[in-house]
């Protein structure tokens, strides 16, 4: 809040019941068992969340737009380290690489033999070939 | 001579110092928890099975928190409104309200924790279960600094000093918050 802008306490709380009507949303839309409704209602309504917190609570609209620049900035960055990083991680052969243990794990849980009672799994299984304790579901 | 910092505004920043700094803390926040969460992200769409283990986590136990956290951030917000009008003592009771969401975040995280570590989900049990320890574990941390520095900002508001530090740990509170928005449905959502 600043010179410009002044807000009586139930502008405040109006904006909290607002995000929690949001958070009963984003717990209920996946119930439905749609997947592209739990997409939109988890992550979609995240974003609208963060996006009521930092306009009303932080007031970043009110701050010199050199801020949002700086802020937008580092998101930015954050995406060109995902389209950077994604297609090795997630792809399971590679110009000159493959991955071999992701494979066996995959196809394992694929074919439903992928023993998820324990606590080792995914490629950390496959490579060190031991078991950890075991785990509650 | 004073050796108190002189430096609280900055005509050329167009805003006063602190705002900036932590907007400047807030950019490098941002770098930490996007690279880790875009990590997961990755991650957790190459693994299918993921979608096994993250079926443990308790969604009621993550909505209780993201609840705890939202209320603390309106009672920061209203920190700051009582700090803009020089009414110290409010704004201090304010700033207490906060730190004790900040504690019953951190107590409800301590049973779920506990329950999840005693059935064998710990931090080595596999890479998604080091995922969202380490997460939920940094942003946990963000949580205690950041009640410790309202504590100490409670106690200068209190005799109606200082009052600008009231908004600057306010809009550090809300980040935190902010990151838990997005912690939740990654973690407790997504199944």
């Amino acid at each position: 809040m600043t010179a410009e802008e002044h807000h009586e306490p139930s502008f405040y709380v109006k904006i909290w019941a607002i995000l929690l009507v949001l958070l009963i949303v984003s717990v209920l839309g996946p119930m439905i068992g749609i997947k592209w409704i739990t997409l939109l209602t988890a992550f979609g309504i995240a974003l609208v969340k963060a996006y009521l917190v930092a306009v009303n609570f932080m007031h970043i609209n009110l701050t010199p737009r050199y801020v949002v620049y700086l802020v937008t900035t580092t998101l930015v960055f954050m995406l060109l380290f995902f389209a950077g990083s994604a297609p090795d991680v997630m792809k399971e052969h590679g110009r000159n690489w493959e991955k071999p243990a992701w494979i066996a794990t995959e196809a394992a849980y694929q074919a439903g033999e992928l023993d998820l009672g324990h606590g080792h799994g995914g490629d950390h299984e496959a490579e060190s070939g031991h078991h950890g304790q075991s785990e509650h579901h | 001579m004073s050796a108190r910092p002189i430096a609280t505004t900055r005509s050329a920043a167009g805003m006063p110092t602190p705002r900036l700094a932590v907007w400047w803390v807030i950019a490098s926040e941002i770098v930490i928890f996007g690279g880790l969460l875009g990590s997961y992200i990755m991650h957790r769409i190459a693994h299918g099975e993921w979608a096994e283990y993250a079926a443990n986590t308790n969604t009621m136990i993550g909505a209780t928190n993201t609840f705890v956290l939202l209320t603390s951030s309106l009672f920061a917000v209203l920190a700051h409104q009582a700090a803009e009008r020089g009414d110290g003592k409010t704004a201090a009771r304010f700033l207490y309200m906060t730190t004790g969401g900040g504690l019953v975040f951190l107590t409800i995280k301590a049973f779920e924790w506990t329950s999840e570590i005693s059935h064998g989900m710990t931090i080595t049990a596999n890479t998604f279960w080091s995922f969202y320890y380490t997460a939920a574990g940094i942003h946990a941390l963000h949580v205690i600094a950041g009640m410790i520095i309202m504590l100490f900002v409670a106690q200068t508001a209190k005799r109606n000093e200082d009052l600008h530090r009231v908004e600057i740990i306010g809009i550090y509170w809300h980040f935190v918050d902010i990151v838990w928005i997005f912690l939740f449905p990654l973690l407790y959502i997504a199944k």
